[in-house]
C-alpha cells in the first residue's frame, strides 16, 4: 500500500506573528519556519501504518517556495521514502494545491492520502476536503484514530459534540487532528540519511494547473487590542467585581 | 444574490450556529435554507420560522442521516445551480462539507468569516486570530463558512419560509456511518454559553478538574471548557477544548483557571467580553488579556470562590 502525505512550510507555531506596517500581510522575513504541526502528525501516522497496515511506500509532497525542501527533508528524516517538491514562488491557495495534488495522485496512484486538518498560517481547513471532492473519494476529516483493514479505512473523527466513526472505501482521504498521535523527532543519523533520499522538483505548470489566486487579500490588520485589566488582591475582591458586572447576585 | 444556508441540526431541532449563519447570509442576499437529513419535518418547520428566511429546501433521505460529506456535497452542488452563495456555520459538520462543495464548483472557499464587507468582500482571521485579513473573491459563486461568535443570532420566530422538498442525489457509496460517542452534558453548550469556566494543566488530575471546575461552573450556570494541555493529559474530554484547534467561544464572561494563555488557546477565547484569570504565575500571558486577574493558588482560590458566590 502506498501513502501520499502533503506537508506545508509555515511560521513556527511558537512564534507570535507580526502584521506588516503596510498592511500587506504577516512579516515572514527572518522568522523561524517549521513543518505545519498537523502535517507532522500526518507523516507520523503514515510511518506507523507501515507497521500496522502494510504500507510499503510513503511519498511526501510540498508546494511552495524553494525552501519548502527543508520541510520535505524533515519528513524524509522522520521516515518517509521519497519527496516531490512543487516550486511556486507565488502563494498557492487550497484550491490550487488540491488540483496539483489531484494530478500527483493520478500519477502516483496512492491508496491513501493523509493531510493535516488545517495549516496554522491561513487556518483554512479546506485542502483535504477539496482533494476528496476533486477525486470523488471518501474523506475522513479531523481523524483521532485510523484503522485500515479489508480495503477500508475506519476513521474515528473529532466532531463538535464528541466523536464519530466512519468507514471509507479505499482509496480515501484522511485529515489529521491533534490527538491522532505524537510525532517522533528525527534522529541525527536519520537526518543524515534523509539527505540522500530522492526528491523530485516540479512546477505547477508541469501538471497543467492554473494556480492564479481566486481571492485577493486587500489588507491585513492586527486584531483590536484588549484594554489592560486589573489585578485583584483576594477572592472577596473578585466576588465583588463579579457582582458589579452582574454575573452573580 | 440568492444564498443557500446549511441548517445545522441534530435531527430534532435547529442548532444555534445556523442562526448566526442566517444573519451573515442576510447581509449578502436573499436567504434560502437547506435542511438535509432523514425524518426532518420538525427541523424544517422550525427552520421556516427563522426571521428573514425565504424558501426552505428539504432533502429527506437515509443517505443524509449523518450528514456524510460524500452524500451531502452533490446535493448542495445541485442546488447551487439556482444560488449564488453557499453559507454554512463553521461547525465540524459544515467544515467537513463546504470545501468539498467548493472544489466541485471550482471555487475557493472563504473560511470562518468575521464580517461581510460587501457581496464579494469579507474579513477572516488568520494565524490563530493574530491577524485579520480582508479578502475579495473573484469567483462567480461563493462558498463561505461563518464564525458563529462574530454574528448576532437571527430570531427564531417571525419568519414565514415556504417548505419545498428537493430530490435526493442518493448515496455516493464511498462512506458509511459506523457510530458516534456524543458526550452528554447538562450544562450549557460551550459555543452558546453566556459564562464559561475553563481549566488548564494546573488542575493536575481529572479528579481535581471535576472537583474544582464543575462546582464553580454549576454555581455560575456556566459551560465548562479546557485548554489543550488539560485535554491531552486526560483531565477533560476533547470536545471541551477551547482554542485554534478546538472551539471558538465568545461568552460574556470567560474564567480561565490554571491556564497560562498560549496563543493557540487565546485564539479560541480572546473575543470574550470579560476575561477573568486565576493563575499562580503572575507573568503568565493570560494576564495580558484578562480584565480581572487574581494571582494565587487555584486549589485554595477556586473552592473559596465557589463558596462565596
Amino acid at each position: 500500500m502506498k501513502v501520499l502525505v502533503p506537508v506545508k512550510r509555515v511560521l513556527d507555531y511558537n512564534v507570535k506573528p507580526r502584521v506588516k506596517a503596510d498592511g500587506t500581510g504577516v512579516d515572514l522575513a527572518n522568522v523561524k519556519m517549521s513543518m505545519n504541526p498537523f502535517d507532522e502528525i500526518a507523516v507520523e501516522e503514515a510511518i506507523r501504518l507501515k507497521d500496522r497496515a502494510g504500507v510499503t511506500e510513503i511519498v511526501v509532497v510540498s508546494i511552495g517556495e524553494q525552501k519548502s525542501q527543508e520541510t520535505l527533508r524533515t519528513a524524509l528524516a522522520m521516515g518517509a521514502d521519497r519527496a516531490i517538491l512543487v516550486v511556486s514562488e507565488s502563494k498557492v491557495e487550497p484550491l490550487g494545491v488540491a488540483k496539483i495534488l489531484a494530478k500527483i495522485v493520478e500519477e502516483e496512484k496512492p491508496d491513501l492520502v493523509i493531510l493535516g486538518k488545517q495549516a496554522i498560517d491561513d487556518d483554512n481547513n479546506q485542502t483535504g476536503q477539496m482533494l476528496a471532492g476533486l477525486l470523488n473519494w471518501g474523506q475522513g476529516t479531523f481523524a483521532s484514530k485510523v484503522e485500515i483493514a479489508d480495503g477500508k479505512a475506519v476513521v474515528t473523527r473529532e466532531v463538535d459534540g464528541g466523536s464519530e466513526t466512519e468507514s471509507l472505501t479505499l482509496p480515501a482521504i484522511i485529515t489529521t487532528d491533534l490527538r491522532l498521535n505524537e510525532p517522533r523527532y528525527a534522529s541525527l543519523p536519520n537526518i543524515m540519511k534523509a539527505k540522500s533520499k530522492p526528491m523530485a522538483s516540479k512546477t505547477p505548470a508541469d501538471f497543467g494547473v492554473d494556480v492564479t489566486p481566486r481571492l485577493t487579500t486587500l489588507k491585513v490588520v492586527e486584531p483590536a487590542k484588549r484594554t489592560a485589566g486589573i489585578k485583584v488582591a483576594d477572592v472577596d475582591a473578585l466576588v465583588g467585581k463579579l457582582k458589579e458586572m452582574g454575573v452573580t447576585k | 444574490m440568492k444564498t443557500l444556508v446549511w441548517v445545522e441540526h441534530d435531527g430534532k431541532t435547529v442548532k444555534d450556529a445556523t442562526l448566526s449563519a442566517v444573519t451573515a447570509a442576510g447581509q449578502i442576499g436573499e436567504v434560502h435554507l437547506l435542511v438535509a437529513g432523514h425524518g426532518v419535518d420538525a427541523v424544517a418547520a422550525e427552520a421556516a420560522k427563522i426571521a428573514g428566511v425565504g424558501k426552505v429546501h428539504v432533502a429527506d433521505d437515509a443517505a443524509y442521516d449523518h450528514a456524510l460529506a460524500e452524500n451531502v456535497a452533490p446535493l448542495v452542488v445541485a442546488l447551487m445551480a439556482d444560488h449564488d452563495a453557499f453559507v454554512a456555520p463553521a461547525t465540524t459538520t459544515a467544515k467537513n462539507i463546504a470545501p468539498r462543495v467548493a472544489a466541485m464548483l471550482d471555487v475557493m472557499q472563504i473560511s470562518e468569516i468575521l464580517s461581510v464587507e460587501s457581496a464579494d468582500t469579507f474579513t477572516r482571521p488568520i494565524y490563530a486570530g493574530n491577524a485579520i485579513a480582508t479578502v475579495q473573491s473573484s469567483d462567480a459563486k461563493k462558498v463561505i463558512t461563518v464564525r458563529g461568535t462574530a454574528f448576532a443570532k437571527a430570531a427564531t420566530e417571525g419568519g414565514a419560509g415556504t417548505i419545498e422538498a428537493v430530490a435526493s442525489t442518493g448515496d455516493a457509496g464511498l462512506s458509511t456511518f459506523a457510530g458516534a460517542e456524543i458526550a452528554k452534558s447538562e450544562r450549557p453548550e460551550l459555543t452558546s454559553a453566556k459564562i464559561i469556566v475553563s481549566g488548564g494543566r494546573a488542575l493536575a488530575s481529572s479528579e481535581q478538574f471535576h472537583a474544582l471546575i464543575d462546582p464553580l461552573a454549576d454555581k455560575l450556570g456556566a459551560g465548562v471548557g479546557a485548554s489543550r494541555a488539560a485535554v491531552d493529559a486526560g483531565y477533560a474530554p476533547n470536545d471541551y477544548q477551547v482554542g485554534q484547534t478546538g472551539k471558538i467561544v465568545a461568552p460574556e464572561v470567560y474564567v480561565a483557571v490554571g491556564i497560562s494563555g498560549a496563543i493557540q488557546h487565546l485564539a479560541g477565547m480572546k473575543d470574550s467580553k470579560v476575561i477573568v484569570a486565576i493563575n499562580k504565575d503572575e507573568d503568565a500571558p493570560i494576564f495580558q488579556v484578562a480584565d480581572i486577574g487574581l494571582v494565587g493558588d487555584l486549589f485554595k482560590i477556586v473552592p473559596e470562590l465557589t463558596s462565596k458566590l
